[in-house]
């Protein structure tokens, strides 16, 4: 109830590196996903952790929207790389090197 | 409730506040260093928990309802459809390094960049502005501040969420759809358009 701000925005702020990392590092497209959905969690904790400090339901209603926005995003991401696996067989993204000159 | 920084805090909260960290940040490790897709999506679920965890501490109750069931119950579960459809669930070899130096240096990157965001957020005191520009919140009924205020302020956002909802199944739809030549008698032809252009690369 009283946990400081700081502590939250600490734990967001590393999921967000953490979610970060995985994108550069990660080579399969379904894990740099799921990695894109670790920084977009993060988001939403530091937006609930300053709807509950500066007492302003906003913070919450956006966290609302962007599980909208997460919901999509995956839906068609997912289409994509299931797209991509028939061509190509494979959801390693250093395959994807058509455009290679 | 001015200064929340300086009120008491009981034991039972930090205990709360250190198991959601450790279940979000070891779940977050857990995703990028999993071999295996399949374990990264089970780790995602121990994150996403954490994250509700998190949510129900700071009284969004409503919120950490929808992040289990949309999230937990949605997301990670169309996530797994995909990797066994696919039959992409065998290990990726996590040890190559298509890139020399580009792991340390992104690892290195990210930690720098974190650190100077955490080092920004003490600097400026966390946070600032002004408390209830919207609406304030309501800790005994959080489920009705927010459906007022998505149906007042937000409602345009709203209404977009929607038309963005059918745009996302519209294309899913179409992305996921086998094109219709595959099913007349001319395959043979498009996939030996697939192989000379793999020729050519």
């Amino acid at each position: 109830m009283t946990i400081p701000a700081a502590w939250y925005l600490i734990v967001s702020a590393l999921l967000f590196g953490i979610g970060a990392t995985g994108v550069l590092v990660r080579r399969n497209a379904l894990v740099m996903f799921m990695c894109i959905e670790l920084m977009l969690n993060a988001a939403n904790l530091a937006l609930v952790t300053f709807a509950r400090v500066l007492h302003d339901v906003g913070g919450q209603a956006t966290v609302f929207f962007v599980l909208v926005v997460a919901a999509a995003e995956v839906t068609v991401g997912l289409g994509i790389v299931v797209a991509i696996f028939r061509k190509r067989h494979s959801a390693i993204v250093d395959d994807l090197h058509e455009l290679q000159g | 409730m001015t200064g929340v920084l300086a009120t008491a805090r009981t034991v039972p909260d930090v205990l709360v506040f250190i198991a959601s960290a450790a279940i979000i940040l070891g779940g977050a490790v857990g995703v990028v260093a999993s071999k295996n897709p399949v374990h990264s999506a089970l780790n995602l679920i121990a994150t996403l928990i954490g994250i509700a965890l998190a949510f129900v501490e700071q009284q969004a109750n409503f919120l950490a309802a929808v992040q289990i069931i949309v999230y937990a119950g949605a997301i990670v579960i169309l996530f797994l459809f995909v990797i066994m459809f696919l039959g992409v669930d065998r290990n990726e070899s996590i040890r190559l390094e298509p890139l020399s130096g580009q792991r340390p240096l992104a690892v290195g990157a990210v930690a720098v960049v974190t650190g100077g965001l955490i080092a920004l957020m003490a600097a400026g005191g966390w946070y600032s502005g002004a408390t209830s520009v919207i609406a304030p919140t309501d800790p005994s009924n959080d489920v009705g501040a927010l459906g007022k205020v998505i149906f007042t302020s937000y409602l345009f956002a709203f209404e977009a969420t929607a038309l963005l909802l059918i745009i996302a199944v519209v294309g899913a739809v179409l992305l996921a759809r086998r094109p219709p030549a595959s099913l007349d008698a001319v395959p043979r032809a498009d996939e030996h358009a697939v192989a000379a252009g793999e020729e050519l690369t």
